[in-house]
């Protein structure tokens, strides 16, 4: 599948929404097991998304992954700014080159293990980003891989983050990054399926 | 001055406490903070990060922090500066007071990255 701009913004569009709506949600999940700030660091940072975005009328793909990127790193606050910025960051960058959406995704998830030095299994957002990007370059995409990825961080101790201080007690709970990123590729399924 | 010091904190007052610690051991030192997000809550900064690299007087500066994100926020802020930045995943206060103290007694880069060794607490496989 190649993203178009047109895609594209509907897309985080589609992901702005989700996150406002699950805002307490998120940052319920992440007072279990972290600082509890996740939902409302994110939801900060999906609207600055979206003023920038109307601010602006980014004319390509590229400026307007770019502006995503941006916005994503001032605003956030938290981890999840320089995590959700760099993976932006990375596909506006490979989107210079191609439009293939496995591609861009195989950038950012490259630039997202860079920057929290995570591998799968250690109960971050990586754990959602690696099983949808394998799918995508097979074109099988589905509700069902994304679902089932979030819900592989729940038994897993975390090895990065906050909840990483926790040790074996972070056992049992949902990886909030992995949730906010179920949101992010549900959101994609969405906007595909619009024609 | 070749090095400064610049300490990362999740929390205003942690970055503007530490450096007031460490400045009693090394009053030539130059030691610049950025705490909090841009609106003073809880996290970091990008922008505040590259603030306090800019207006440090170092050449080269030794970043200390106290959390996983604010060393993200650290690692974008030296991609994208013209000085280079040194992170250490020390802990916070004892490593950036090491630092301090051995830069006043003008002691060089290798021994203070020897003596910060031991406090490498963060970062960890």
């Amino acid at each position: 599948m190649k993203l178009t701009l047109e895609k594209y913004l509907s897309w985080i569009n589609e992901f702005s929404q989700k996150v406002i709506d699950k805002k307490d949600y998120l940052s319920d999940l992440d007072s279990k097991i972290g600082d509890g700030d996740h939902g409302n660091n994110l939801a900060r940072g999906v609207t600055a998304v979206q003023q920038m975005l109307t601010a602006k009328q980014p004319q390509d793909l590229t400026a307007a992954l770019k502006l995503t990127a941006m916005a994503l790193i001032s605003k956030v606050g938290g981890a999840a700014g320089p995590l959700y910025g760099t993976a932006f960051l990375e596909m506006a960058k490979t989107s210079s080159q191609t439009t293939e959406l496995a591609e861009l995704l195989t950038a950012a998830t490259a630039g997202l293990q860079k920057r929290g030095q995570a591998k799968a299994g250690d109960k971050t957002m990586v754990d959602v980003w690696l099983p949808v990007t394998a799918a995508l370059k097979n074109a099988d995409l589905t509700s069902t891989v994304i679902e089932k990825a979030v819900a592989s961080t729940k038994p897993l101790v975390a090895k990065r983050g906050r909840a990483s201080y926790l040790g074996e007690r972070s056992i049992g709970h949902l990886d909030p990054g992995a949730v906010s990123s179920g949101y992010l590729f549900e959101a994609l399924l969405v906007a595909e399926d619009e024609k | 001055m070749k090095y400064g010091i610049l300490i990362v904190s999740h929390v205003p007052e942690i970055a503007a406490g530490v450096p007031r610690l460490i400045q009693q051991v090394a009053k030539d030192v130059a030691i610049t903070s950025a705490g909090g997000t841009d609106e003073n809550e809880i996290g970091t900064s990008l922008e505040k990060i590259q603030q306090a690299v800019e207006q440090n007087a170092g050449s080269e500066i030794l970043a200390f922090y106290d959390l996983g994100s604010a060393r993200m926020n650290l690692e974008m802020a030296a991609e994208l500066a013209t000085k280079k930045l040194r992170i250490y995943d020390v802990a916070l206060i004892e490593g950036a007071y090491v630092a301090a103290s051995l830069l006043q007694a003008q002691v060089g880069l290798p021994a203070i990255e020897k003596q910060l060794a031991p406090l490498k607490i963060k970062n960890q496989e």
